[in-house]
């Protein structure tokens, strides 16, 4: 028998989800200038304020250098060499309902477990699918409007809702914010726009799976979510997309707007192509992530990273309202070459208002996982709380965890706690699940999925069988 | 046939040599106890018996029920019948005792050819087995070993022992860290698993858990050897005297 340490090294299992959709895509021209800010904006029949902020984004952008800071070092990233829209090609100008969506779209969702048919969609799910830059069909769209429920694609909100795009876009992550949300701001095709109306409490998991299909694409979606006051909402967004030996730039953009009294909980399932074994091809996830918390109010944000050849991104919180509380929970899997540098920001300004953090990493063959949060406390947050824990899970000896957690107090009232820890996968977990008749494999998902469970009870039910399976495939061959 | 042969078994760890040839045969039905002082490869023996790959066998065989052991990973023997209690539990985080028990129940019976149960029917079955032990129907719901008492821990392990029905048990001073009380529970619990089938093996440093177990057969096991073997007045001898004149006999 091998002994686990040697055989850890081996293989994940091959990409499910990595197949081409032959359809005909229709392009912008490579590269990146004014004229395809223009054009793209032009194609989505976008009004005058919308093309305005996309330019004054791109103007902005030219100025930016890329961050360095980084813990990884990510290949040259050619921004005139790539695609800024694509959309697949039809003859007639925009799907009305998923009848008029093109069958080989629709059979492309199917293979991913994702059924468009209304009669096939899993009870309580409501699906708006991004593929490539367009929104192509959007379930339980009646149902949720008879609330007053918005659940659109973004343009379709630009179109027919731009008084309530205009107010919130760019509230929460101003196009200034960083080179790759400013680049998102200018280049941006689709998305996903919510809006919950006051004192409603959306009845279904909204839920949006995007996809990168069109080669040398970079995605840019960019997902708006407003719950006005008193409002509640579950959003959970997944993601796959096709083997291609090359890196694809996948910069995205979310906004949460948490208005007096409400709550919005925001999950996701990432697992984007990784790359190979041997570290060739992926997706490079550069994604920005913020919500914005008034009086009361409430975000949670809940991950599962398994995908991607890097992924760097810190859903964060910005506690503005007294007594507004934020969550992030997030387990982050880096398998084979992958590298996670992930965390969160919580940001208190209102008085009484509390964070927690919670953060499962685990690292296997070469992985690299970085754990990286701010926890920073204004001077007027009085009595603000937060609570940091870490936790670290190794497998092999190849691969690393690092933790750097800033905490930047400014109110001596406050609390802030913080726990890590690191730990080898144990051995001797291993041994006694296995001398009670389990076999290694089986061991392992046992004692990892333990070890990620207080993140996993945070999913809504569907989903969290979904994330533990994935986790089995991502480190499925890892030991054994 | 016997259930359980060691020939001349020798084993290391960390390149140090702990068991230098030991012997000994298990019939079904009897009950062994294996005395010795601290370090002289008790736990060593056990570990090596449920396959634990930190331990290395240099030379020797374990025969079990006519098949070669040493070339069975750990969980394969597990579900050819040996449970091992262990001297220091593990714990499990976030892992619940009563769905990590019935993964391996299930596990156990698809080896032997068995339909696996559901969880209601595995809950009676549990419900059943925990009363023997008079463990505490709270712990079900509790993390594998997670915040146990050491004698949670211990009545855990027989209780899990119960409920995998193994043909040969091996128990690793299961005694150790039980006060009287417990004690006695936890070896009526043993004693109530006792079938001309299953062979036992007690592991211990004292004799107390003897006046309950009443075994068969005595083993004193000192610096990796078996010196010597007899019926339970072996354990009143060395209760008096300690373990010095056997070593010296040893030697
Ligand atoms: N992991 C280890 N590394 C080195 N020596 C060990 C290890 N485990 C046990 N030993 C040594 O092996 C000897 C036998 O230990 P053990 O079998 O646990 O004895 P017992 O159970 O009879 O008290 C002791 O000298 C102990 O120090
Ligand atoms: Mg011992």
């Amino acid at each position: 028998m091998p002994s686990s340490d040697e055989t850890i090294q081996s293989a994940l299992q091959d990409y499910k989800y990595g197949w081409v959709t032959e359809i005909e895509q229709e392009y912008a021209p490579k590269g990146l200038n004014e004229d395809i800010v223009r054009m793209i904006s032009a194609k989505k029949n976008e009004p005058e304020f919308m093309l305005e902020w996309r330019l004054r984004a791109y103007r902005h952008w030219l100025k930016m250098n890329a961050p360095q800071w980084p813990y990884f070092e990510y290949g040259p990233i050619d921004y005139q060499n790539q695609y800024y829209y694509a959309a697949p090609k039809s003859d007639k100008p925009k799907p009305k309902s998923l009848d008029e969506v093109d069958p080989e779209i629709l059979a492309t969702y199917e293979k991913l477990g994702i059924p468009l048919k209304e009669q096939e969609v899993l009870a309580g799910v409501a699906v708006d699918a991004v593929f490539d830059s367009v929104s192509v069909g959007t379930t339980y769209k009646a149902k949720l409007a008879e609330l007053g429920i918005i659940f659109c694609s973004f343009s379709e909100a630009v179109e027919n809702h731009p008084e309530l795009v205009q107010k919130y876009l760019g509230t929460v992550v101003p196009y200034t914010d960083n080179f790759f949300a400013t680049l998102n701001s200018a280049v941006f095709s689709d998305g996903s726009f919510v809006y919950i109306p006051k004192g409603v409490r959306c009845p279904m998991e909204l839920s949006t799976y995007f996809r990168i299909n069109a080669a040398d694409t970079g995605q840019f979606e960019r997902t708006l979510i407003v719950a006005d006051e008193g409002a509640y909402v579950s959003y959970l967004e997944g993601c796959t997309a096709p083997k291609r030996s090359g890196n694809q730039l996948h910069a995205a953009v979310v906004e949460l707007v948490a208005l007096k009294d409400a709550t919005i909980k925001y999950s996701t399932v990432q697992n984007w192509y990784p790359g190979d074994k041997d570290g060739n091809g992926g997706i490079y996830n550069f994604v920005t992530k913020r919500g914005k918390c008034l009086e009361n109010a409430k975000i949670s944000w809940t991950q599962v990273e398994t995908g991607s050849a890097i992924t760097w991104k810190y859903p964060s919180c910005i506690l503005q309202g007294d007594n507004s509380v934020g969550e992030f929970y997030s387990v982050a899997v880096t398998n084979n070459h992958q590298k996670a540098d992930t965390g969160t920001k919580m940001v208190h300004i209102g008085k009484n208002t509390s964070s927690t953090i919670v953060s499962k990493g685990i690292s296997a063959g070469v992985g690299q996982n970085v754990y990286r949060g701010l926890v920073q406390i204004n001077k007027k947050a009085g009595n603000a709380r937060n609570y940091t824990q870490c936790d670290s899970m190794l497998m092999g000896d190849k691969c690393g965890a690092h933790t750097f957690p800033y905490i930047d107090v400014r109110n001596n009232s406050a609390h802030v706690e913080h726990e890590a820890t690191t730990s080898k996968i144990g051995e001797d977990q291993i041994f006694y699940c296995q001398q009670r008749g389990l076999s290694e494999e089986d061991a392992v998902n046992l004692i990892v999925n333990g070890f990620c469970k207080e993140v996993f009870r945070e999913l809504p039910m569907e989903f969290a069988v979904e994330a533990q399976k994935l986790l089995s495939i991502s480190l499925e061959g890892s030991v054994g | 046939m016997s259930l359980l042969e060691i020939k001349n078994l020798c084993a290391s760890i960390e390149g140090k040599q702990i068991l230098k040839g030991v012997n000994l045969t298990v019939n079904p039905g009897e009950v062994h106890a294996i005395m010795g002082p601290n370090g002289s490869g008790k736990s060593t023996l056990s570990q090596v018996l449920a396959g634990n790959e930190a331990y290395e066998v240099t030379s020797g065989e374990i025969i079990f029920e006519g098949k070669n052991l040493l070339e069975m990973a750990p969980d394969e023997r597990a579900c050819e019948g040996i449970f091992m209690a262990f001297q220091y539990p593990v714990e499990i985080p976030g892992v619940g005792n009563t769905y990590f028990l019935k993964t391996a129940y299930n596990a156990v019976r698809k080896y032997r050819g068995l339909e696996e149960v559901d969880a209601v029917e595995f809950i009676k079955i549990m419900k059943e087995k925990a009363k023997l032990v008079e463990l505490d129907d709270k712990l079900l719901k509790r993390n594998v070993n997670e915040g146990f008492s050491g004698g949670e821990k211990k009545r855990n392990e027989i209780f899990q022992m119960a409920v995998l029905d193994p043909r040969l048990a091996i128990l690793d001073e299961t005694d150790s860290g039980l006060d009287v009380d417990a004690l006695r529970t936890v070896a009526g619990g043993v004693n109530k698993l006792r079938d001309e089938k299953r062979a036992i093996v007690c592991i211990t440093h004292y004799q107390r858990i003897l006046n309950y177990l009443e075994p068969d057969i005595v083993h004193i096991l000192a610096d990796g050897r078996i010196v010597r073997t007899g019926g339970s007045e072996l354990a009143h001898e060395v209760e008096e005297k300690g373990y010095a004149w056997l070593e010296q006999g040893a030697a």
